[in-house]
């Protein structure tokens, strides 16, 4: 059994509280930055206020009846996330008159109302296992997508399509599709994983035919990098595998092949493709004056990046009062510049703490559920989470190159902002199984997962017994 | 499962700290650096977006900012533009900013030290950060004046100037132009404008000529001579020098005479005060070689020679030649060879001389004002330096005035009022001459100096524009 107490309350009502906090920062946040404007409590400011309010009461209202026991701080924590970020990206838009934070507003709803869609269809994450070869196929299909006459290509990344009414990019929804497929197959087949294999000095090595989501997670984020030029999206799908191969089997020699695998697709995608190894070099070379005046590859927008963040120094200008403008994507892939800037390091730590208490709330669900299908998926997904922040947030400050990713829930992006809430929807689902007090009486349906589990785990001290 | 989960947990968070202490480094550790770098145009572009504070002159904006309605918010105003160019310099987007705009950039702009309460205050009631006004020491009538003495098409500087504080009553020089035309938001008209304006015979927007144009001070420069003469010991006013109508020079083919039509020829030796009056050459080229040009320059260094200031608008070193030959000592001791000065120098030397001896630093700056006009500081008078004794200011005053009753300046002097005064007239090879007058009054209680040059004219026409110059300005300021 899990070795963390479950504690058999609903929790709703301290949500609700917490959900009142999260709004008020969002909402506040708009309106300081409508302040900017003549018009400041204009309609638009009511009515995404009250859509904002309303969706987040409907959400909370359908955990009620249909999750009781799900995680109370997620849904806060992502919707404070969710409204600053829109009122980032509106405060950018009334610097270069422009309307995405009305795009980015529709797509809030959308995803809030997929994600509550979710939430209601699937009583609980396990029939997900069902899909597990279905979202291998849904991912191959997806990351295909933009490879199709419905591609489009953006800025030399061939990652997003057309859908009529705007673009959209189908990777982001394939880390979902992909973290599904993994969680289902590692658990499935995590007993062979584990014991089948030679063993090389202190490595136990898996089979070769075992070796197969490995092979496939690198082909796919390889695959990315090569035909897409997404080379954030590949770390972002090559990390998640490594994490749930890593999980499913606590084996270290995972790591070491996954690693000397990142090794060798980097080391070829820097010797093939101008473009990485032009990343590399605006990243090191970033205050060169040659690589910040070039056209392809210039370091001119990581370096701005850096400005804003210098500018905003400790306290930020406050919002509305700094030039975040004058960064390239300030509303995207720059959104922490643009946050760094008007609310300084202070108001940055902030929002990286949110980030880790959603991150730590996923792992948390990971280590209480019972089941290893929702282990993994939650741990998978949660960590996917912590990565995306690092390669984006690490891209900013040049602790590492600069590669293209949203930061989750707060950057411009419709596709991004979707799949970020149905990851948000299938923690939740996992969390309610994993807090909901155990079932007295006769269970309604029985589950292998959980006696794959118990099998897991003395499998697991046997091993620690008899190395 | 569990422990590995947990292990999980810990990259996650370390990967968060890594990121946290990356943000450390680049908003707090590197923050200046960056904010310092030559690529990052942030400062000036928010700078832009600020209200920046006025330039004062008697409680008028000389230059303001009022609200626009493009992105930076504000537009710079210069009202009076011409009159005031070399003054205030011009704030603009793509090259910067000149004289008081660059000088007083913090203050104008809210981020001086002194401002600090302020911004705090600002901070805390939410209203938008303004930049603190600079009242001038300029006087509107004065200056107005100035601008009016110097012929338009005519290149010249004028500087009127306060004995006892330094300060500075007027300060003009043409050509000058409209700063207007550089404040602009619009980068490329802005350096169409600057093109333009730098095809003008001597007019650089960059440059305030009184403080920065070096010019060859002629016998005017007669003046530092004299008072080395003084201050050495070796001279008194019974001294008598030999005058003869051309002084060979050794070592040369040529000899340096005194003013043709002069009334140098009526005496063959000549007194400091009648080589003074008349501005004879060869009495002074002599004394210089007595005194050794050590003497000169030690003496010209503290009339504030050889030295750059702030006033706060940068002030070019005025030039004495380091070891010159027997000749050029000659030639230097009369104002000409190396010899260079601005046009405040020579207002400085008489400031000096008018003060007992005690050079107070030239100063623009009479307030600085918080955004509700309350006043924040407001600089005291400085002493520059101790040009000389007490007696020999006295003397030079003494033979000043004289020049004004009985030699070249007599076209300054005021009815009732002891003006003292000097003129001089420096050959420019390849051009016309520098015709110069500097003086003060009263004599005995002195409360204006001015220093006048008009630079590329004639002899005739230079005399009309300087010493009748002077005295319109100090019964401009004397009837105040």
């Amino acid at each position: 059994m899990s070795d963390v107490l479950t504690v058999p309350k609903s929790r709703r009502n301290i949500e609700a509280l917490l959900l009142v906090v999260a709004l008020g920062v969002a909402i506040s946040a708009n309106l300081i930055v409508g302040l900017d404007k003549d018009n400041p409590l204009d309609s638009a400011f009511w009515t995404q206020s009250g859509v904002l309010a309303g969706l987040a009461l409907i959400f909370h209202l359908v955990l009620r009846f249909r999750a009781k026991y799900a995680d109370p701080v997620i849904l806060p924590i992502v919707i404070a996330l969710n409204g600053i970020g829109l009122a980032m990206i509106y405060r950018i838009d009334l610097a270069n008159d422009t309307t995405v934070a009305e795009s980015q507003f529709l797509w809030t709803s959308v995803a809030m109302a997929a994600s509550i869609a979710v939430l209601l269809v699937f009583k609980n994450h396990r029939v997900l296992r069902r899909f597990t070869y279905i979202s291998l196929i849904a991912s191959a299909v997806l990351l295909l997508l933009p490879l199709t006459p419905l591609g489009l290509e953006i800025n030399g990344a061939r990652i997003w399509i057309n859908v009529g009414f705007g673009t959209f990019q189908p990777g982001e929804i394939a880390k979902i599709t992909l973290a599904i497929f993994f969680a289902g197959y590692l658990s499935t087949n995590r007993d062979l994983i584990l014991l089948a294999g030679k063993k090389v000095g202190p490595l136990q090595l898996p089979r070769f035919k075992d070796l197969a989501p490995m092979v496939v997670a690198w082909l796919v984020s390889i695959g990315v990098l090569i035909f897409q030029r997404d080379l954030g999206s590949s770390v972002l799908f090559f990390g998640l595998f490594m994490v749930m191969i890593y999980v499913a089997t606590s084996r270290f020699s995972w790591i070491l092949i996954g690693l000397l695998m990142i090794i060798a697709g980097g080391f070829a995608a820097i010797q093939l493709f101008s473009h990485v190894s032009l990343r590399i070099d605006s990243w090191i070379n970033a205050f060169d004056p040659e690589v910040f005046n070039r056209e392809a590859g210039s370091s001119f927008q990581v370096v701005q990046g850096l400005f804003g963040l210098a500018n905003g120094g400790l306290f930020g200008t406050g919002l509305g009062e700094g030039r975040p403008d004058l960064v390239i994507y300030a509303n995207s892939d720059m959104i922490i510049a643009a946050l760094g800037e008007e609310l300084g390091l202070i108001g940055l730590f902030g929002i990286i703490m949110l980030f880790v208490l959603l991150v730590s709330r996923g792992i948390r669900t990971a280590l209480g559920t019972r089941d290893g299908f929702g282990k993994l998926l939650a741990c998978g997904l949660s960590f996917t989470i912590a990565l995306q922040c690092f390669v984006v947030m690490g891209g900013v400050t040049r602790l590492i190159p600069l590669t293209g990713l949203t930061t989750p829930f707060m950057s411009a992006g419709g596709s991004s902002l979707l799949a970020n809430w149905i990851i948000v929807a299938i923690l939740l689902l996992i969390s309610e199984s994993a807090r909901r007090p155990a079932v007295t009486g006769p269970m309604k349906d029985s589950f292998p997962d959980a006696q794959d589990f118990r099998t897991g785990s003395l499998t697991r001290q046997s091993r620690e017994v008899s190395p | 499962m569990n422990q590995a989960i947990r292990s999980a947990w810990l990259v996650a968070l370390a990967m968060f700290t890594l990121v946290l202490g990356s943000l450390t480094f680049v908003q707090f550790f590197e923050a200046e650096a960056l904010s310092d770098n030559d690529w990052n145009n942030r400062s000036l572009l928010q700078d832009f977006g600020k209200n920046r504070g006025s330039i004062l002159v008697d409680g008028r904006a000389i230059a303001e900012s009022v609200p626009s309605n493009d992105e930076f918010n504000y537009q710079r105003v210069y009202n009076e533009p011409n009159l005031y160019a070399h003054l205030t310099g011009f704030y603009s987007l793509a090259n910067g900013a000149t004289h008081l705009e660059s000088v007083m950039a913090d203050e104008l702009s809210g981020t001086s030290d002194e401002l600090f309460y302020d911004r705090i205050v600002q901070l805390f009631s939410g209203a938008q950060v303004q930049g603190a006004s600079v009242e001038l020491t300029i006087d509107p009538e004065i200056q107005q004046l100035a601008w009016d003495l110097i012929p338009d098409g005519q290149q010249g500087s004028i500087v009127v100037m306060e004995p006892a504080t330094g300060n500075i009553l007027a300060m003009v020089s043409k050509p000058s132009y409209d700063p207007n035309l550089l404040a602009g938001h619009d980068t490329s008209i802005v350096l169409q404008n600057l093109e333009e304006l730098s095809s003008v015979p001597g007019l650089s927007p960059y440059f305030n000529p009184a403080t920065e144009s070096l010019v060859a001070p002629g016998s005017v420069f007669k003046l530092v001579v004299a008072a080395a003469a003084l201050e050495s010991g070796d001279f008194d006013d019974e001294s008598v020098i030999p005058n003869p109508a051309v002084l060979d020079l050794p070592g040369t083919d040529v000899g340096l005479p005194n003013f043709v039509n002069g009334g140098c020829a009526s005496q063959t030796t000549a007194n400091l005060e009648f080589a003074l009056e008349q501005s004879c050459n060869t009495p002074f080229a002599q004394i210089a070689w007595d005194l050794g040009a050590e003497a000169v320059l030690e003496q010209a260094q503290d009339f504030g020679f050889g030295e750059t200031f702030g006033i706060p608008v940068r002030v070019e070193a005025s030039q004495f030649p380091e070891a010159p030959s027997e000749p050029e000592l000659a030639q230097s001791a009369i104002g000409q060879f190396d010899v260079r000065v601005t046009p405040l120098q020579m207002a400085m030397v008489n400031a000096a001389i008018a003060n007992d001896g005690v050079l107070m630093k030239p100063n623009l700056i009479k307030a600085l004002r918080a955004p509700d006009l309350e006043r924040i500081s407001a600089p005291e008078p400085e002493v520059m330096s101790e040009s000389m004794s007490v007696d020999t200011s006295n003397q030079l005053t003494d033979w000043m005035v004289n020049v004004v009753n009985n030699g070249t300046a007599r076209a300054a002097a005021i009815p009732g009022v002891e003006v003292a005064g000097k003129t001089g007239t420096a050959e420019v090879s390849g051009q016309g001459d520098n015709a110069w007058f500097t003086g003060f009054a009263p004599a005995d209680n002195p409360e204006v100096v001015v220093s006048i040059v008009m630079q590329n004219v004639d002899i005739a026409t230079g005399g009309q524009l300087t010493s009748p110059s002077g005295k319109q300005l100090i019964e401009a300021v004397l009837n105040k």
